[in-house]
């Protein structure tokens, strides 16, 4: 994946409940959680997400890649840049700039599978391997195309 | 603009048309409301106002009282000031989403028109629901007549959007004896109604694109806890605020409420304490004893949450014998507000002999008769220094005499 996509790579990433502990009178009033730091300037829809500055509070500067024991490699070569992926991932984990699909935020990437179910290439450009899998014995392993069943 | 109303300086009205003015006054822009018996009528008049220009609001119709209390929490959490009301099954149906509203901190005001749980099914009065809502977490007034629903509706916007608060309010009335009896009601003009209960402030309000925020994170054991401590922290010391909120109220009415009420205290030898249009009885009750020479008072919790422990125990730290009232149906343990005023007077020297009446469960009448014989009843345990029934009695039940427990005191 090319480089600076991340948010956690400008300002580091936490284990999810790693947080700094305070007491009750340091907690928010109501649980009411800000997602940024500040007040924003502008449309937050128009900032990149690696571009904003994201509270403490929000899930994007915590990590939870250790609840995965599986997890979704991205085969570039077949990839067909279709963004099911995109829109399917429940935890917004397919990184995508200008409907080019750049790979998989591990940080937040819980391994469900759904995007390797909804990819229509053949053979597909995402599949499940086991967590310690490393990514180019993954990609060695890719199989065949298919043939169609006459 | 909405339109303004004529009002006469004495209008005509029961309970909850009294709550619904109050409703209409404080200019609620969102009501979301499933309606039920007997507290119909305030969203149904609110829904009128609103479709006669007399409130620039919403009335949401939705599908359960569940629905309704999300609806509410919706609209306060997207920063309006919100209002609805109900009562019984519907409030039970609610009681998820009335711990939801208080731990976001929400100003939501609730009229509940208090009413028996069933089954069996009853739409009469008793204070069922009432406790119900009791460890939820909001602010809770009772309102004895029909002035009281519409002058203490006013002051609950008040104290629930209070920076210093911001929890929601239950304003309660009696069933049918507040809600449908029509009295005599002293209203404020519209302009004189809303400059006391001020524009609405929205704080940290989800429609502010600037700042978004989350409503309703998970907390686990590593957080929830100590959420809840602020929680209890503010509700602990809203008691501050509707001291000031009533005493603003007087200075513009006349009209003086407290967190605890007490009638001809001063050297009263027995009390009754209760809550609801009871008090109102009691207090004849208490008028004709003093005829007769028995020195007899009534103490109300105004506000029944935050629980008013000191005030209660000033109120009748001197007095020899104590009927605490309790028009909910106990199931297996003493009434909540005898355990309350009991733990109170726990703390004073002198600890008061102190009896536990059950009563008019499902609407039951409760006579002034029957609240001079409870008063002769504290009277007797007084002469004798002990208690001299079960701690606990069922008044007004048919069938055999119902008591449990006896006092160790005395024996």
């Amino acid at each position: 994946m090319s480089r600076g996509v991340l948010a956690t790579e400008k300002r580091g990433i936490r284990e999810l409940g790693a947080e700094e502990f305070v007491g009750w009178d340091e907690v928010t009033h109501g649980v009411i959680l800000p997602s940024f730091e500040g007040e924003l300037k502008e449309n937050v829809s128009h900032i990149r997400p690696e571009e904003r500055d994201y509270s403490d509070f929000n899930s994007y500067t915590a990590t939870v890649a250790s609840w995965r024991v599986i997890k979704p490699v991205y085969n570039r070569d077949i990839c067909i840049d279709c963004q099911n992926c995109w829109v399917w991932c429940p935890d917004t984990s397919i990184i995508s700039r200008d409907k080019q699909m750049l790979g998989i935020d591990y940080d937040h990437c819980k391994g469900c599978g759904v995007c390797v179910e909804v990819c229509p290439t053949n053979p597909k450009s995402l599949l499940m391997f086991g967590e310690a899998e490393e990514i180019e014995d993954a990609l060695a392993k890719w199989p065949e195309k298919k043939k169609k069943a006459k | 603009m909405a339109e303004k109303m004529e009002l006469k300086e004495v209008e005509v009205w029961d309970g909850n048309y009294a709550a619904s003015q109050a409703l209409r006054q404080a200019q609620v822009d969102v009501v979301s409301a499933y309606p039920i018996t007997p507290s119909t009528p305030i969203v149904e008049n609110y829904g009128a106002y609103v479709a006669n220009g007399y409130v620039d609001g919403e009335f949401v119709m939705v599908e359960s009282e569940h629905a309704a209390m999300s609806g509410c929490v919706g609209a306060a959490a997207a920063g309006g000031r919100v209002a609805t009301a109900t009562s019984s099954q519907g409030f039970a149906l609610m009681v998820e989403v009335l711990y939801q509203a208080s731990g976001m901190r929400l100003p939501i005001v609730m009229t509940v028109v208090n009413r028996a749980l069933a089954s069996p099914l009853n739409v009469r009065g008793d204070h069922g629901d009432m406790y119900l809502g009791r460890d939820s977490g909001w602010v809770q007034i009772d309102a004895f007549n029909a002035q009281e629903a519409y002058d203490l509706t006013l002051c609950a916007f008040k104290i629930g959007e209070d920076m210093r608060v911001r929890l929601p309010v239950m304003m309660h009335q009696d069933g049918f004896l507040t809600s449908h009896t029509a009295q005599n009601v002293h209203p404020l003009s519209d302009d004189e109604a809303y400059k006391f209960v001020g524009d609405y402030k929205p704080y940290e309000e989800m429609l502010d694109f600037t700042k978004p925020v989350t409503y309703g994170a998970q907390t686990e054991e590593d957080w929830h806890y100590e959420h809840k401590a602020r929680q209890h922290k503010a509700l602990m010391e809203s008691k501050d605020v509707i001291d000031e909120v009533f005493a603003e109220f007087k200075k513009l009415t006349g009209r003086e409420y407290k967190r605890v009420e007490s009638y001809m205290m001063d050297d009263a030898e027995v009390a009754i304490v209760a809550l609801g249009t009871t008090v109102e009885t009691a207090r004849v009750a208490a008028d004709q004893l003093r005829e007769e020479g028995i020195k007899a008072g009534v103490v109300a919790p105004r506000c029944f949450r935050p629980f008013p422990f000191d005030e209660m125990r000033d109120a009748l730290e001197n007095t020899k014998a104590i009927a605490v009232l309790d028009r909910s149906a106990p199931m297996g343990a003493m009434g909540a507000l005898f355990n309350e005023v009991s733990a109170a007077l726990y703390t004073t020297p002198n600890r008061p002999l102190v009896t536990n009446f059950i009563y008019g469960l499902g609407g039951r009448d409760f006579s002034v008769e029957e609240a001079k014989r409870i008063f002769k009843e504290q009277k007797a345990h007084a002469d004798a220094g002990h208690i001299t029934t079960p701690i606990q009695q069922f008044s007004g039940v048919r069938g055999p005499k119902l008591g449990f427990f006896e006092t160790k005191r005395g024996n």
